[in-house]
């Protein structure tokens, strides 16, 4: 492949200063021919743009179906308008502060527990020396990323039934199996436990890859200088990293209204629910299930809203201490 | 590397390397016995794992749990309607994504510009589920296949990665090509494609696993239980406790059903996520280079 890559290429260089030459310029050229001439290019952009449209702004425009009481005869446009009165009624409904402080406090844990550990494994696989034993490590430990949801939920009930692993284990300790997956407190210490469990070991990649492109002479350096293996991790590795880190961090930081619902959804029991209640669980019961299609609409477009506030406030933050920015 | 070798010879370096093997041996662990423990709870009976442990008495090992799943239809049926969708949905993906990532690295492509603009609004801003479902709707889609296949198929992140991709490319190749008398149509399938294997393979894998493991687009849109993906036949098993009732029918004791209910559980876990297991460490190479390409800007 390579080789006649090259082939091709010297040829073509060859011809491209005859193309130069031969090709007539493109601005003398009309719009109409020019679309003819490469109709083609158009052709290949057009499922794409016709899908982006019906699936992406269609719902854009209706979301307009927030500010209105939207009922299926009278379709979005002949719907009344309600203005505010949706935004107003969940932010004053009484259960609104709890909704809202779920879904906070679930991302956020998840962000300060599960965040550095990615980290720190990559640093330590970094000193794994035999690359045969690094690579089955990271095998075994990107594995549970491979495991759906459901799948994930599934297990979660198994071991933590009352009569499950994790309770005969306990046993000695407690009066009592415990009933985990119905007791609200215990809810958001499984729901980041099993979180971390799952995805830390892949979000390890990024790092892992950064620490590989490290120069080694700065160890080495470090080294005859009297740097101890810690201080070099600190000064070196660390540092490395720290780019990397400030991206993810500002993209978790931007997705935290949109905590894995569809986990919190699968876990949710009908005793949990005053800790598992998260906006985006609520939106499909009110919104899907009740059929209050306007309310649903309006209190998921208030998520996303502060999903965007969130994500420009880091992404400014970050840059003041750092200058690395997303976008 | 070598050199790095020869220096850690401190003391304290190498107390802190050797508790870093033994940390690291712990975490896989705690990663490898829940799944184990699953592997094992689906051929030996459940309860006999949480009170005695390992048994090794022949008599408490069992195939029970998987002869029943193959015999009642609802799992069965359910892989492969998943299969269906997420290969499906692979193929609309990649074929729309590749295609319009190509348009859009040609540099002078009249309307490029708003084009790309057109499509990363999409990407940061979005209607949320209610409009989108209410859009889905409208189209007639609900309780049909396409209401999986279509709705996120492009990825708009891919189309700019594709992009980038084809820029990289050697320009000189397209122009011989052309000036061989090569259509844009002709130029795309012979000189391109070929060159894009990796990234296209890289796209399809991570968009194949991300359908078939998705359950909450397949619960919201189908009613039909013959449309049911395997992940919704397993919420219904795993999550609300559900067993298709052709599995333990025969069951006349209350406790046995529930027994059997409880193995068939580990079995459908086994049964679901094998392949991927199977088939992932094969892949693993591509997967850290998804995330690679993912990650850079």
């Amino acid at each position: 492949m390579r080789d006649e890559i090259e082939k091709f290429d010297v040829q073509s260089t060859k011809v491209k200063e005859l193309v130069k030459e031969s090709k007539p310029p493109k601005k003398n050229k009309g719009k109409l021919k020019y679309l003819k001439e490469n109709y083609t290019l158009y052709l290949f952009l057009l499922p794409a743009i016709i899908l982006v449209f019906i699936f992406n702004y269609m719902p854009m425009y209706g979301v307009l179906i927030a500010f209105k009481d939207y009922n299926v005869a009278q379709g979005i446009l002949g719907s009344d308008w309600v203005g505010l009165d949706h935004f107003r009624s969940f932010l004053s409904s009484p259960n609104f502060l709890l909704i809202f402080s779920n879904t906070i406090k679930l991302s956020l844990y998840g962000l300060i527990f599960g965040f550095p550990v990615p980290i720190i494994l990559a640093l330590m696989l970094n000193q794994i020396r035999r690359t045969s034993i690094k690579k089955n490590i990271q095998l075994i430990l990107y594995a549970p990323h491979f495991i759906s949801t459901v799948v994930l939920a599934g297990m979660i009930f198994i071991f933590l039934s009352p009569a499950g692993p994790v309770n005969a284990i306990l046993a000695p300790f407690t009066n009592g199996p415990i009933s985990f997956m119905s007791n609200p407190d215990h809810f958001r210490t499984i729901f980041v436990t099993s979180g971390i469990w799952q995805g830390a070991g892949f979000s390890s990649i990024v790092y892992v890859a950064a620490l590989s492109n490290t120069d080694p002479q700065l160890h080495d350096a470090a080294t005859i200088d009297g740097a101890s293996l810690l201080q070099r991790i600190w000064h070196i590795d660390f540092q490395v990293l720290k780019p990397v880190m400030a991206v993810l961090f500002i993209l978790a930081i931007g997705g935290i209204m949109g905590v894995g619902f569809e986990k919190a959804y699968l876990l949710q029991t009908d005793m949990n629910i005053p800790a598992s209640e998260v906006i985006d669980t609520y939106v499909y019961k009110r919104g899907l299930l009740a059929g209050d299609w306007s309310f649903g609409a309006a209190v998921g477009l208030f998520n996303t809203i502060i999903g965007l506030i969130l994500l420009v406030i880091t992404n400014t933050v970050v840059k003041k201490l750092n200058g690395e920015t997303l976008y | 590397m070598a050199a790095n070798h020869l220096i850690n010879n401190s003391k304290a370096d190498r107390f802190i390397l050797l508790l870093n093997k033994i940390i690291l041996s712990l975490l896989v662990l705690i990663i490898i016995v829940p799944l184990i423990y699953v592997v094992l709870g689906s051929f030996l009976q459940p309860s006999i794992l949480v009170t005695r442990g390992l048994s090794l008495n022949p008599d408490h090992w069992t195939l029970d749990g998987y002869i029943r799943i193959f015999q009642d239809g609802s799992i069965v049926r359910g892989f492969f309607n998943s299969l269906f969708y997420a290969g499906s949905f692979t193929l609309v993906s990649v074929t729309f994504t590749v295609l319009a990532g190509y348009s859009l690295s040609i540099k002078d492509l009249v309307g490029g510009k708003a084009i790309i603009i057109f499509f990363l609004f999409a990407m940061f801003f979005n209607g949320g589920m209610i409009p989108t479902y209410l859009v889905v709707r409208s189209l007639g889609l609900v309780n049909t296949p396409w209401a999986l296949i279509l709705p996120g198929s492009i990825g708009i992140w891919n189309i700019i990665l594709c992009r980038t991709f084809f820029r990289g490319l050697p320009n000189e190749l397209k122009e011989a090509a052309r000036i061989d008398g090569a259509s844009d149509f002709r130029i795309f399938i012979s000189i391109i494609l070929p060159l894009s294997k990796p990234i296209i393979f890289v796209i399809a894998l991570f968009a194949f696993i991300g359908q078939w493991n998705s359950y909450f687009n397949a619960m919201i849109y189908l009613d039909d239980r013959s449309l049911y993906p395997l992940q919704l036949v397993l919420r219904e098993i795993l999550v609300q406790n559900e067993v298709p009732q052709g599995m333990i029918a025969d069951q006349l004791a209350r406790a046995e059903m529930q027994r059997m209910a409880e193995m068939i559980k580990y079995s459908s876990i086994v049964v679901s996520s094998l392949p991927l297991m199977v088939m992932y460490p094969f892949f693993q190479k591509y997967f850290e280079k998804g995330v690679m390409v993912g990650s850079l800007k």
